[in-house]
């Protein structure tokens, strides 16, 4: 099977569309549940999000190569089976290898394996497309999903605690008594993300406006 | 009995699943737009959590705690979960074509609707006892219908609003009242264990 020869599906694009203009939680909203309860802290927010970005590949991985296999009346069972199968893996080997990791995320490990995103790549695309693409869109899907933790993390890390703690490296922005305490506690997650979501239609609003009064004036001049 | 008690209330309120935990938060985005859809997939929730807990409570104690298959839960817990959801669907589809019909889509989303994988994992990881886990997971689904209850109420309203910025409609505003729900409940913080 040669999987270089991929006439109508453009690599480049697969990867860049998941990571801004259909960034799976800012944009289609999914994946919502880690989003909100795991980033109270940027360190923490970003290994969900690798975790969450290393099961989506695995799982686009093993649902490509079996795609021609899998028989389209049970995939659904199949797929689930699938993902719970990585999920189990994943968190093992961070049960073994970094225990405070699998001790901070706690729920939200076992629990990726009701993450709509995984579950909608290996649906949406793993299952109708070679290898090679499957792994890109992992790729791309994994990095809006890590692109979104972060932000969400470093917001909230930042105005609640005042500074950035990287791995034992200390950023601080400002004195710990000007922190704002709601930010990290489960009130501020949903503000910020609500906030995030807010600005990011609006400006797609005023882009949609300002596109459609162009072509408005162009009409109007050419009448 | 206090000790239920206490485990009812923490669940119920101060621990809430949706407001507190951050389980769940699909169907409150989703299904919250009419309060009669709302209570119906409350309620089809609570159904499912209870009959969720009670099978996976002797898989895990009966069949995967003697065998020493601990590490299988997540794997069993899903697949039971999904087949009970299925069984669920096809009841209401029968029964209750109406409620179906404004349940549509995510009635079948309740199979990944972390809420019950949640509350089945948390009862399991605690240790608790059967009479506990059951009051757990009826305080969980409690807890979730009384938050997508009142949550369909307030959206009802903020529709309405002429208030809302252009951009701000809909979903955004909606995460940003829950979280001043979320400071509300923040209020019980300090009751229950």
């Amino acid at each position: 099977m040669d999987n270089h020869k991929q006439p109508n599906v453009n690599l480049k694009e697969v990867f860049f569309v998941n990571i801004i203009r259909e960034n799976p939680v800012f944009v289609m909203l999914l994946s919502l549940c880690p989003i909100l309860g795991v980033s109270s802290n940027f360190v923490n927010a970003i290994s969900i999000g690798a975790m969450t970005g290393l099961v989506i590949l695995l799982t686009n991985i093993v649902v490509s190569l079996l795609s021609r296999i899998i028989p389209n009346e049970v995939r659904i069972p199949v797929l689930i089976t699938i993902i719970a199968t990585s999920v189990t893996l994943m968190e093992m080997l961070v049960h073994a290898y970094i225990p405070a990791m699998h001790f901070a995320l706690g729920i939200f490990l076992p629990l990726i394996v009701v993450n709509c995103v995984v579950f909608g790549r290996a649906e949406a695309f793993a299952i109708r497309n070679k290898l090679i693409p499957s792994i890109v869109d992992a790729l791309g899907v994994s990095a809006g999903i890590l692109l979104a933790l972060g932000l969400m993390g470093f917001i909230r890390e930042l105005l609640g605690t005042g500074a950035i703690d990287l791995f034992g490296l200390y950023f601080r922005l400002f004195p710990e008594h000007f922190a704002i305490p709601l930010f990290i506690m489960p009130a501020g997650a949903f503000i910020v993300l609500g906030m995030i979501i807010g600005i990011i239609f609006s400006v797609k609003m005023m882009k949609q406006e300002k596109q459609d009064g162009l072509l408005k004036n162009k009409s109007v001049t050419k009448a | 009995m206090i000790g239920l008690f206490e485990i009812f209330i923490t669940a119920f309120i101060v621990q809430n699943i949706v407001l507190a935990g951050f389980l769940g938060i699909c169907p409150i985005i989703g299904v919250s737009k009419k309060q009669s859809s709302a209570l119906g997939m409350g309620l089809a929730v609570m159904f499912v959590m209870m009959m969720a807990s009670i099978i996976t409570y002797f898989v895990y104690h009966g069949i995967l705690d003697t065998f020493d298959l601990r590490f299988m839960r997540t794997v069993v817990f899903i697949l039971i979960t999904a087949s009970l959801v299925q069984f669920v669907e096809i009841i209401v589809k029968k029964f209750f074509p109406p409620l179906y019909k404004s349940l549509g889509l995510f009635l079948p989303l309740i199979a990944t609707n972390c809420a019950i994988l949640g509350a089945i994992l948390l009862n399991v990881d605690r240790s608790l006892s059967f009479v506990e886990a059951m009051v757990n997971s009826f305080g969980i689904s409690a807890g979730f219908l009384l938050v997508i209850f009142i949550f369909s109420t307030l959206r009802e309203r903020l529709d309405m609003s002429p208030h809302t910025p252009k951009g701000f409609k809909g979903v955004p505003i909606a995460l940003i009242v829950s979280g001043i729900m979320a400071i509300a409940f923040m209020g019980f913080a300090g009751m229950g264990s």
